[in-house]
């Protein structure tokens, strides 16, 4: 049974200007253990599936799918409150602005012992000691005198550690991590990956990857869903996507890396559009 | 009264800093300048006239400016007329009123309706003047200590803070009772309390744009310290000012209407709408008319103004505008 | 912190020896003598008015008057009043009670209703409650509050007789003042119905001052809380699976608090403007009338030292505010 099972998912935006589809019809699977990359520019819709998924969408997003269903139990028909018990527990994920996604007003350890009041039966004293197991295991020094430091006091990296903590501490099936290093300093991108990577192999969680960066992508993920404009352009395995792109965005898309240029100048996706449509 | 009215914007200058009209400033004269002012008003109107609270007030507004005009071919007796016969007339759907005072009359026998639409005249000419006066003040200290700063700034930034340290309305009243009851030092004083907003304000929108690219070329080119300060910085920080302006015209409204009622204000027999309740207070219980209907047009102007304020401040302010 | 504090405490300096000169100058840019003034209406021989110009010190250059008058305030001589002879500082103290817990009680009517009714209205965004909600806010704040407690007199005490008109309790109850609240000093008489009579008379008057600052809090609070509901933090909560409730009255409110107390903290000013109105309405023993009172009955010496006592206890709030608000605030607590 996979892990995620989601078919035929639109959402529509309610703006001023009418509504807005940002997603039209898009199916995703995720099985137990395995790694899946949504990759796509920025209003591709590849976060706005995802945060359907959490039930994180505004007021102003109608999301409607033929199935939803997580664990074989239908999301879409459950409860507001039986969702939760779910979020946050199975499902966790984590965003693009570490800082941002942290309450200023509260410390790294009340945060992460939180998560663990609202979803284990652990006493505090045992959350308390939990907390400090989950900042050692996402690599955060010093873990015991780092509980009571706020967000600010903490590097872009720090905080996303925390985030992860907060993300892996009722040991979750399904992790979902969007753009986790944008933010980042580069040499920081590359820890955190390897770390959401290894605590991805160490628990055998399934783990979605929403990325717009396609060296990400090779170096991480099982299978691949590259997206446009709100609808699938492409679904692979990763080495046959790399080897044999068959769809023509995805063609773009790759030879838009540093790594395959060929001529002085570094092509864009929209080069090629151009070039698509006047042929 | 006048604390609780800063503008939520001054506590962020950066907010205007996106503001469409320094385009038009930094836009060469001519046809093409005239247009984009055009384009300018259109987009503010089309912002504004979202807000329907906004729109309701404007026309209250103008329909108060228009009463005030025609007082003399709307009322319908003299302002000042006492009929001797007609003491504490109820209005005329009560019990005892007449179609000859529709609001009823006061202690003296002066039809209130006729007082109430000369007194529109007295609040919109004290929120007028008092404007006037504290805009240009706080402009000119405002420019002053943001453009050249130093030991010019502190000083006039501490006598500001000096000002702000006291209740308005509590500096307004020593003031009057220095200067002598009357409307005229009622509105000296309202403006020297409303002043040091304007300067705060003036002076962060100055020292924002100081840094900005248009200001430094128009220094490289040799404009004089007058030239930059009023040609090309000032129009750049107008939407800050024009949102307080509004604000402030309401305070004025209430202060001036708060120290006529106790007696620092406009004197008797002026049909000033605080000098009124003032002369009311005694009859409360006995004609309810006298007190209720000065105050409510008190409150409809002050608050179609306030309505006007806050359309002009989410139709002026870009980081609003966005959300 | 620790910086903050210095700092912040080095800018009022400046603004007190500012308020001291505003209100040394108040007496001496009234039109006539001080001298003459200070005696009233009736005239003085020669020699007794040469003795009260050594008396009073104004012989001597303006600048050591200046001095002078500052010594005596920080020795606590704030004048004395003409009409009664008592000293400005002790009048202040009696009376200032009578303001205090109108204001506080004041202030706690308009967090009570002002903060729930702020997020109510920030939650529900755009629904009927946010409208209404906000149509009434802008009203009070369009409040001229002399006229509205006028109109809550003549409905409350006029044509239903639920509340009195004036002062602050029954003459039929007398009791040592011992807090100066009236409200506590009731309870601690122990006499039947001396509480309910405290609270009848403490009622509108409470609502006239606190109809202004209600107003500014419940807007103040929806847009805070608008802003920070839009912050990636509520969503990291809610993707914790946490409850609404939980979400934004614990970790949206937290946050959007941090304003709104500084709001509350500026209302003090307001308070004090509006007691002035509201004490004057409702015959209220405090501060306000005792200004207003001074003022038409040219009782100098208490107008200065009340200015200044005044002046500095909003500036003495506005300080402890702004210590607060560094207290609430993590970023500047820990920096």
């Amino acid at each position: 049974m996979s892990l995620l099972e989601i078919e035929n998912l639109r959402v529509t935006f309610d703006t001023s200007s009418g509504p807005f589809a940002a997603l039209s019809g898009v199916s995703y699977r995720v099985d137990p253990g395995e790694v899946l990359a949504i990759v796509g520019e920025s209003g591709s819709g590849k976060s706005v599936a995802m945060l359907a998924v959490m039930g994180l969408l505004p007021p102003s997003a109608t999301v409607t799918a033929d199935a939803m269903r997580f664990e074989g139990r239908d999301l879409l028909t459950m409860s507001a409150a039986e969702r939760r018990k779910i979020i946050g527990r199975d499902i966790s994920m984590i965003f693009q602005e570490p800082i941002a996604s942290l309450n200023p007003c509260f410390t790294a350890g009340f945060q992460i012992e939180e998560v663990l009041a609202r979803h284990t039966d652990l006493p505090r004293r045992a959350r308390r000691q939990r907390a400090i197991e989950l900042m050692q295991a996402v690599g955060i020094p010093e873990p015991k005198r780092r509980l009571a430091s706020f967000p600010h006091q903490m590097s872009g990296g720090q905080c996303q550690r925390v985030m992860i903590a907060m993300a892996i501490a009722c040991a979750p099936k399904l992790l979902i991590a969007d753009e986790p290093t944008t933010a980042l300093d580069v040499t920081i991108q590359k820890q955190i990956l390897d770390l959401l990577m290894r605590l991805q192999a160490d628990h055998g969680m399934g783990l979605i990857l929403i990325t717009h960066d396609m060296g990400v992508v090779a170096e991480t993920a099982d299978r691949v869903i590259v997206q446009y404009m709100g609808r699938k352009m492409e679904e692979a395995d990763v080495l046959s996507l790399f080897e044999n792109p068959q769809n023509a965005y995805t063609r773009a898309l790759l030879s838009a890396l540093p790594e395959n240029a060929t001529g002085t100048r570094l092509p864009t996706v929209a080069d090629f559009r151009l070039a698509g449509e006047d042929a | 009264m006048s604390d609780r009215l800063e503008a939520d914007s001054s506590t962020n200058p950066e907010a205007h800093l996106e503001e469409p009209t320094h385009l038009v400033a930094a836009a060469p004269p001519g046809a093409s300048a005239m247009r984009m002012r055009a384009a300018v008003l259109a987009e503010f109107w089309h912002y504004f006239s979202q807000n329907r609270g906004a729109v309701a007030g404007l026309v209250v507004f103008l329909l108060l400016v228009l009463t005030a005009l025609m007082a003399p071919v709307l009322a319908p007796h003299s302002p000042t007329q006492q009929f001797r016969d007609a003491l504490l007339a109820p209005p005329v759907w009560v019990e005892g009123g007449s179609w000859k005072f529709i609001l009823g009359s006061d202690p003296l026998g002066r039809d209130i309706l006729s007082r109430l639409i000369y007194g529109a005249r007295f609040s919109l000419f004290i929120g007028v003047v008092v404007v006037a006066i504290a805009v240009t003040g706080g402009i000119l200290i405002g420019l002053a200590a943001g453009y050249f700063g130093g030991a010019v700034d502190v000083f006039a930034m501490r006598v500001m803070d000096i000002i702000l340290a006291f209740p308005s309305l509590l500096l307004a009243l020593v003031l009057v009772a220095v200067l002598g009851p009357g409307l005229g030092n009622a509105m000296i004083a309202i403006a020297l309390v409303l002043q040091p907003h304007f300067a705060r304000l003036t002076r962060a929108a100055v020292m924002s744009e100081l840094r900005r690219e248009y200001v430094v070329s128009a220094r490289v080119v040799g404009a004089s310290h007058l030239r930059l300060m009023f040609v090309t910085i000032l129009p750049n920080c107008l939407a800050p000012l024009i949102v307080q302006g509004t604000l402030s015209f309401s305070t004025a409204i209430l202060d001036a209407a708060a120290l006529g009622f106790l007696g620092m204000g406009a004197q008797p027999p002026t049909p000033e709408w605080g000098t009124m309740l003032a002369e009311a207070r005694e009859f409360i219980l006995r004609a309810w008319w006298v007190v209720t209907f000065p105050g409510l047009a008190i409150l409809v102007t002050v608050l179609a103004i306030n309505l006007m304020g806050d359309g002009l401040r989410d139709a002026l302010d870009p980081k609003l505008k966005r959300s | 912190m620790l910086r903050f504090l210095i700092r912040r405490l080095g800018l009022i300096i400046p603004t007190f020896i500012g308020i001291t000169l505003v209100a040394f100058a108040f007496v001496r840019v009234l039109p006539g003598d001080p001298v003459l003034l200070l005696a009233g209406e009736r005239g003085m021989d020669p020699e007794r008015y040469q003795k009260l110009l050594v008396q009073f010190g104004y012989d001597r250059p303006i600048y050591e008057q200046y001095l002078s008058y500052v010594w005596g305030l920080l020795h606590g001589d704030f004048g004395v009043s003409i009409s009664t002879k008592r000293p400005v500082l002790d009048e202040f103290l009696t009376l200032f009670p009578a303001t205090a817990e109108l204001g506080l009680f004041a202030i706690l009517f308009a967090v009570a209703i002002g903060i729930p009714a702020g997020i109510l209205a920030a939650v529900r965004r755009g629904s009927l409650f946010d409208q209404a909600a906000m149509g009434v806010a802008l009203t009070g704040y369009s409040m001229p509050i002399f006229w509205w407690g006028l109109l809550l007199i003549i409905l409350f005490s006029g044509i239903l007789g639920w509340t009195p008109v004036s002062g602050r309790i029954s003459f039929l109850y007398f009791f040592p003042s011992v807090t100066g609240f009236m409200t506590i000093d009731a309870l601690l008489s122990g006499q039947s119905g001396a509480f309910g009579s405290a609270v009848s008379h403490l009622v509108l008057p409470t609502i006239v001052l606190g109809t202004i600052p209600l107003a500014v809090i419940a807007r103040q609070t929806r847009s805070a809380m608008l802003e920070v509901l839009a912050e990636d933090y509520v969503r990291t909560a809610r993707a914790k699976g946490l409850a609404p409730s939980r979400v934004i009255g614990l970790h949206a409110l937290r946050n959007a608090l941090i304003p709104v107390i500084t709001t509350i903290g500026l209302q003090v000013g307001v308070l004090i403007a509006g007691a002035i109105l509201t004490e004057t309405i409702f015959s209220w023993p405090g501060i306000g009338k005792w200004m207003v009172d001074s003022i038409s009955r040219r009782d100098y010496p208490v107008v200065q030292g009340g200015l200044v006592l005044i002046a500095g206890l909003v500036m003495v709030v506005n300080l402890v505010v702004d210590i607060l608000y560094g207290l609430i605030n993590p970023r500047i607590r820990h920096r």
